[in-house]
């Protein structure tokens, strides 16, 4: 009786081509190889545009053209005047912000709330922010003397495509530096669409380059002389290979990489505000966040509390088309990710361990997964330990501070944590305590420009955003 | 559309004021059975809601109609009358034909942690209520936090509430989004413990029909389907009826119409 009809953003207002090449030097420029690749949307396996599939030399073009523009150019300027490039590029963002949301939902599957609300203004937020850095540079490293580092070649991931993008090319022109960027191979187009954006910008030839591809593309990118410094977004395997790749050269890395975080419900937090995060923290972007919170440690005094409010918000959530404006949960981004995930739920029944998912319809074409949870799950199990990166949320409970402490620390990642209770020394105890780069306390996913982010242990290092992220992209002398 | 009318059968039509008259309480009685007639087939609202003085008029008017009546009481808005006066006030409204009994909480009483004094006074005014069903008005813009709100919820429900109300709508702020999922969440946790349903009342400030269907969906999320009937589930509000009308008409004619064609009772 009581279905909502369906509420889709409309799709007549963006401009998407049939076929994208390489923005190299301030020009759209085909691929030396001629090849081109398709990019479809993963919520009905359409296709939506041809890429081209840089190689080699085209990699070899951008890297030149980018020292070329430092050397030239972009070094050369006052750094007020770079501020202006920066500026101009978040505002032209901000005018396009519905374009750019509508193609990350048709892209990469998210739900069009959430890259309307969330990813967009975000990456339009970490333009303004650093640009308002990059006149200031001496109050960021005060009594240090500094320069930037060069051309950076900059990798990154598929589930927050422009946000990613954002993240890395910002403080990198902040500081000076001039940038090749490759987007991932199942979401280029709004990589793409803000390379549009800069050509309108007026942003001097070469300063940022976009070549798409695949993992052979990253690689050039990675193995290049000239690239003085590499940043990666992506798993773990990617990042320990390009470490070995860089080994012996001066380049200088910074790599964020998987993650398998704990979220921490202690018995006297606000139970239905928990819960919320908890929902938030794994089945925000269908889980595919690095620092999704997906082991979840309830205090057991609550534990059956908890369990039964979550599964019972879970029932309320939407999986759906992503461009519906009612849907909480979109479509997995790939046909191998969501083989992926499948995989580990498949693990997790094997395991023993006891799982629950809605009762939801999912559509019958695209990749969509119901939001799953396993309770009854012990450190040892594999959907505990590995990252699955998809709406899988593994549940355990403990009994006193010290137990959940070496629980949560006890993984090869640390990237972020979560701690829900009503009392601050315990969420200083705890903060100090746990081998993560982010904790947040009584909330989750909460991302701002001004506060940095990034791992500890195979999570990766450097940080990115706020002023720790300018650190990466500045040589200290 | 169909939850629009939804909304009109849910509304709990008010007049709460000094300068009520017995002549504007008929016109409204007959408002809440005819809300406009030049379009067959609405719904009516749930109820009226009236000072009892004014009950025994708006018996009179409805009759055996199927708009029930409701009543504030217990010296509303301010509950700062003695227990035996606000006993005194309920029992003469039901005597007088009040299906339904709006209550005050005593905030004052609640706020100094005699939290023991408010449950007594709930479950005392239930017991004066006889049939009479009892809406207990928690006064949310006086209790200044959603932890006092959740609390007088849980109090309000244990004593014997079969509605929890927001506010009077003399106090601002009424009914916030905020308010409404904190005592929809008392709801939801008082029915999963013991399977005993009790309705929701968001009183003061829903004035559009945007905003009564947000609350709609509100419940629906929260608590399930079986509340979204008028037996579980009102708006008190004086003048959202009449939105709420314009939306259906614009919705079925296309176009929408001046408020001078919807007459205001």
């Amino acid at each position: 009786m009581w279905d909502y009809a369906p509420s889709l953003e409309s799709t007549g207002h963006i401009d998407l081509k049939e076929s994208y090449d390489l923005y190299i030097d301030g020009k759209w420029v085909k691929p030396s190889s001629g090849k081109y690749f398709e990019t479809i949307n993963p919520a009905n396996e359409k296709v939506l545009a041809k890429v081209a599939h840089g190689n080699e030399k085209d990699v070899d073009r951008a890297v030149k053209a980018a020292k070329k523009a430092y050397d030239t150019v972009w070094s050369k300027m006052a750094a007020s005047e770079r501020a202006k490039y920066i500026f101009r590029i978040a505002r032209l963002m901000q005018e396009r912000a519905r374009e750019l949301a509508v193609i990350e939902t048709l892209d990469a599957g998210k739900s069009i709330r959430e890259s309307r609300d969330i990813d967009v203004p975000l990456a339009c937020n970490h333009f303004f922010y650093y640009a308002g850095w990059a006149d200031k540079l001496e109050y960021a490293f005060p009594n240090r003397n500094f320069e930037p580092i060069g051309v950076v070649g900059q990798i990154i991931p598929w589930n927050f495509p422009l946000l990613m993008a954002a993240w890395k090319i910002a403080p990198a022109l902040a500081a000076g530096n001039t940038v090749v960027l490759k987007p991932a191979e199942t979401t280029p187009l709004t990589a793409l669409k803000l390379a549009e954006i800069i050509e309108l910008s007026g942003l001097p030839a070469g300063v940022v380059n976009i070549v798409t591809g695949f993992g052979d593309t990253g690689a050039a990118i990675v193995e290049h002389p000239e690239v003085n410094k590499v940043a990666f977004t992506g798993s773990t395997a990617v990042g320990k290979h390009i470490q070995r790749a860089v080994a012996g050269t001066d380049k200088k890395v910074t790599l964020e990489l998987g993650g398998k975080s704990s979220n921490i419900i202690f018995e006297d937090a606000p139970i239905d505000q928990a819960v919320e995060g908890i929902i938030n923290g794994i089945f925000f972007n269908q889980g595919h966040v690095c620092c999704a919170g997906s082991r979840l440690f309830v205090q057991e005094s609550v534990a059956e509390l908890v369990v039964r409010k979550l599964k019972q918000r879970m029932d309320s959530l939407y999986v759906g088309d992503p461009l519906d404006k009612n849907t909480d949960i979109g479509a997995i981004n790939s046909k191998e990710q969501l083989e992926v995930i499948n995989k580990y739920i498949k693990i997790g029944i094997e395991e023993g361990a006891e799982m629950y998912q809605p009762n939801c319809e999912i559509p019958s074409k695209g990749y969509f997964c119901k939001p799953t949870l396993f309770s009854n799950v012990a450190q040892s199990n594999v959907i505990a330990q590995e990252e699955i990166f998809g709406p899988v949320l593994t549940i355990q409970t403990f009994r006193t501070v010290d137990e959940v402490i070496q629980k949560a620390n006890n993984s090869p990642y640390g990237l972020a944590a979560g701690v829900w209770t009503d009392k601050g020394s315990r969420i200083f105890n705890l903060t100090t305590k746990l081998r993560a780069g982010v904790v947040w306390a009584n909330t989750y996913n909460k991302f701002d420009p001004a506060s940095p982010f990034g791992g500890y242990k195979e999570s990766g290092f450097g940080r990115e955003g706020g002023l720790h992220g300018l650190r990466a992209y500045v040589k200290l002398k | 559309m169909q939850g629009l009318r939804m909304v009109l059968n849910m509304i709990d039509l008010t007049t709460l004021e000094g300068k009520d008259t017995p002549g504007k309480v008929k016109q409204m009685c007959y408002k809440a059975q005819h809300l406009h007639d030049s379009y067959p087939d609405l719904p009516t609202v749930a109820a009226v809601c009236v000072y009892p003085s004014m009950v025994g008029v708006a018996r009179k008017e409805l009759k055996d109609s199927m708009v029930k009546i409701a009543s504030v009481s217990t010296a509303f808005p301010s509950g700062q009358a003695p227990m035996s006066v606000k006993l005194e006030d309920t029992r003469f409204a039901v005597g007088e034909g009040a299906d339904e009994i709006d209550m005050v909480i005593s905030r004052g009483k609640f706020l100094s942690g005699e939290h023991n004094f408010v449950f007594d006074e709930i479950a005392a005014i239930k017991e004066a209520c006889g049939k009479a069903r009892l809406k207990v008005i928690l006064e949310t813009g006086e209790l200044s936090t959603l932890d006092n709100v959740r609390r007088a919820s849980d109090i309000a429900i244990h004593a014997g509430a079969d509605f929890i109300k927001t506010s009077t709508g003399k106090i601002q702020p009424a009914a916030t989004m905020q308010v409404t999922y904190t005592m929809l969440m008392a709801i939801r946790e008082h029915y999963d413990r013991t399977g005993k349903m009790v309705g929701m009342k968001p009183a003061g400030g829903i004035s559009t029909s945007k905003l009564a269907l947000h609350n709609l969906v509100m419940v629906k999320e929260v608590l399930g389907e079986q509340w979204l009937t008028n037996e579980w589930f009102r708006f008190g509000a004086s003048s959202l009826a009449n939105d709420v009308l314009m939306q259906i008409l614009k919705t079925e004619t296309g176009n929408y119409q001046s408020a001078d064609y919807f007459s205001i009772d």
